[in-house]
């Protein structure tokens, strides 16, 4: 199973190093990263891999949640059907 | 791997347009509480509707978490109530309606539907004992919803039962005075009521319905009404294909939920309704859709066709994206609801004729619309009659949820609160329906052939 992290907001150094470092805190392992930056706006896109972490999925969301508060950012963490059954016939 | 604006376009709808998923309703059959005992009769009630949903809640949440979209309500629906305690005498239903409250209590769900009958073509005792209970077991309860079906294409006009509507929802209104007539919030007449409806207050489970189900209610007008706006410029055609596009995708993420909902509570999937359900918040109206099309207000010239427009496509789009739809699917409208419609009934623009012409093309009725305290229950009959004729003539359902609030006139307004949200006291007719309503009897069902 995987699920689709998605990281908006305004850019700064380390954000991609900060997710990052949570997603192997939780042995979610990244297997694709997008990524934009548009004038001073940045949204990133991680694939990540769910089977194999170490915590529930619903602490993985809370603490990236929490960290994107900290950084004045939104990321979420989704399962990825929902972008599958909303974009693919 | 996904594309990244197909990403950001699901994360903004959920973030910006208020997409969500109103309600999670499981259907359960309470055909084999029914006892002579009034006793049984409502422990078993209490025991099956809380074993049947004992995890719906947990599962909506967790299912929540795990997909990101919010799942505003949780819900439960039974087989109505008239049927159940067709041997309870008018107390025996109040206690049966505290019964239903207790166990959505201990569920922890927002409401509980069922709380009805079927008289469309005449009374039973449990059923007219069940509606002489409906005041009262709506002002000792507050999850607990009322639905009357009063009226069908096949059986035509239950007048008798209108007329006594009137009277049971003013009835209702003064026993739940001190908070704003809220009790009416929670009744609703029908004609042509579906079985399989996940909304309230008229969701219920019906008779050809399995022992339990899930049946999901979509939400998103806020989406439909950005979309609209993105497009700037373009004409109908174009704007009807614009709506099917982003109904398809509201609809998949209630697919997606509904089918993972089945699956965790191990219940048959019944249907998605298709339904846009307006909330109060900001940029989460229907009337805002309409207004986004170019109209300068909801409820000017041209409103009835563009509401026409919308529900069309919407059910187009729907269709496609899921495997069974049903209940009211299409856009609702109520007034207290929804941002654009409390805005446009304030200023005058909307009025309840209008409103009664937007009911033949949309879904439901006349919806959560305030009126004068002081209105006689002939009026509200007559009210109720012409709404549900424009449902049985045009083979529809049509439901009339009105509140005359006690104690208040036009020009003034009333608060009810979260998803009820407030609404001006509108202006209804200064002439009498009184002999009119007075008649009783059936008006006949209607002819389908001669068509015009």
């Amino acid at each position: 199973m995987k699920a689709v992290v998605t990281v908006i907001g305004k850019d700064s150094v380390g954000i991609i190093a900060e997710v990052s470092a949570e997603c192997a805190k939780h042995n979610a392992n990244i297997v694709d990263i997008t990524q934009s930056v548009l004038k001073d706006y940045f949204a990133m896109i991680m694939l990540v891999e769910i089977d194999n972490m170490k915590t529930e999925f619903s602490s993985f969301q809370k603490e990236l949640g929490a960290l994107g508060e900290r950084k004045g950012l939104d990321i979420r963490a989704m399962h990825e059907d929902i972008f599958n059954s909303m974009h693919r016939i | 791997m996904l594309n990244i604006n197909d990403i950001l376009e699901t994360v903004n709808m959920i973030k910006q347009e208020n997409l969500d998923i109103r309600t999670i309703t499981m259907g359960i059959s309470l055909f084999d509480c029914i006892s002579d005992d009034q006793k049984k009769l409502e422990s078993k009630v209490y025991d099956k509707i809380t074993k049947s949903a004992e995890n719906l809640v947990k599962t909506a949440i967790d299912l929540e978490n795990t997909y990101g979209i919010p799942i505003i309500n949780k819900r439960v629906s039974v087989t109505p109530m008239a049927l159940v305690g067709a041997n309870c005498d008018k107390d025996g239903f109040v206690r049966l309606a505290q019964v239903m409250e207790r166990a959505a209590d201990t569920l922890g769900i927002n409401f509980i539907g069922g709380f009805g009958a079927l008289v469309q073509k005449g009374m039973t005792r449990g059923a007219q004992n069940l509606i002489e209970s409906i005041p009262e077991a709506l002002a000792t309860t507050n999850k607990v919803c009322s639905s009357i079906n009063v009226a069908s294409t096949k059986a035509g006009i239950n007048m008798d039962a209108v007329k006594k509507m009137g009277e049971i929802m003013k009835e209702t209104a003064y026993l739940t005075r001190d908070r704003d007539s809220i009790g009416c919030a929670k009744l609703v007449v029908f004609s042509n009521i579906p079985e399989d409806n996940p909304f309230m207050a008229g969701a219920m489970h019906g008779m050809g319905e399995p022992e339990t189900v899930i049946n999901v209610g979509v939400s998103g007008p806020g989406v439909v009404a950005s979309a609209i706006k993105r497009e700037g410029e373009c004409d109908f055609s174009h704007l009807a294909d614009v709506i099917k596009k982003t109904a398809f995708k509201i609809t998949r993420v209630g697919q997606l939920i509904a089918y993972e909902a089945s699956k965790r509570l191990n219940t048959p999937y019944g249907i998605i309704d298709l339904s846009l359900a307006p909330t109060p918040a900001v940029g989460d109206s229907v009337a805002h859709i309409l207004e986004n099309m170019g109209l300068e207000k909801c409820g000017c010239h041209g409103t009835t066709a563009a509401l026409a427009m919308l529900n069309d496509a919407v059910k187009k789009g729907g269709v496609m994206a899921s495997s069974h739809v049903g209940g009211l699917s299409g856009a609702f409208i109520p007034v207290s609801e929804d941002a654009g419609m409390i805005s446009a009934a304030e200023c005058g623009a909307l009025s309840i004729e209008k409103l009664e012409a937007m009911t033949a093309v949309c879904s439901v009725g006349l919806d959560m619309i305030a009126v004068p305290g002081d209105t006689s229950a002939s009026t509200l009959s007559g009210i109720i009659a012409d709404e549900i004729a424009i449902g049985v003539i045009n083979n529809k359902t049509t439901a009339v949820r009105l509140i005359p609030v006690y104690g208040k006139g036009v020009g003034e307004s009333v608060e009810f609160g979260g998803l009820l949200g407030h609404a001006p006291i509108m202006k209804l007719s200064d002439y009498s329906s009184d002999e009119f309503i007075a008649r009783g009897g059936r008006i006949p069902a209607p002819i389908h052939s001669l068509r015009n």
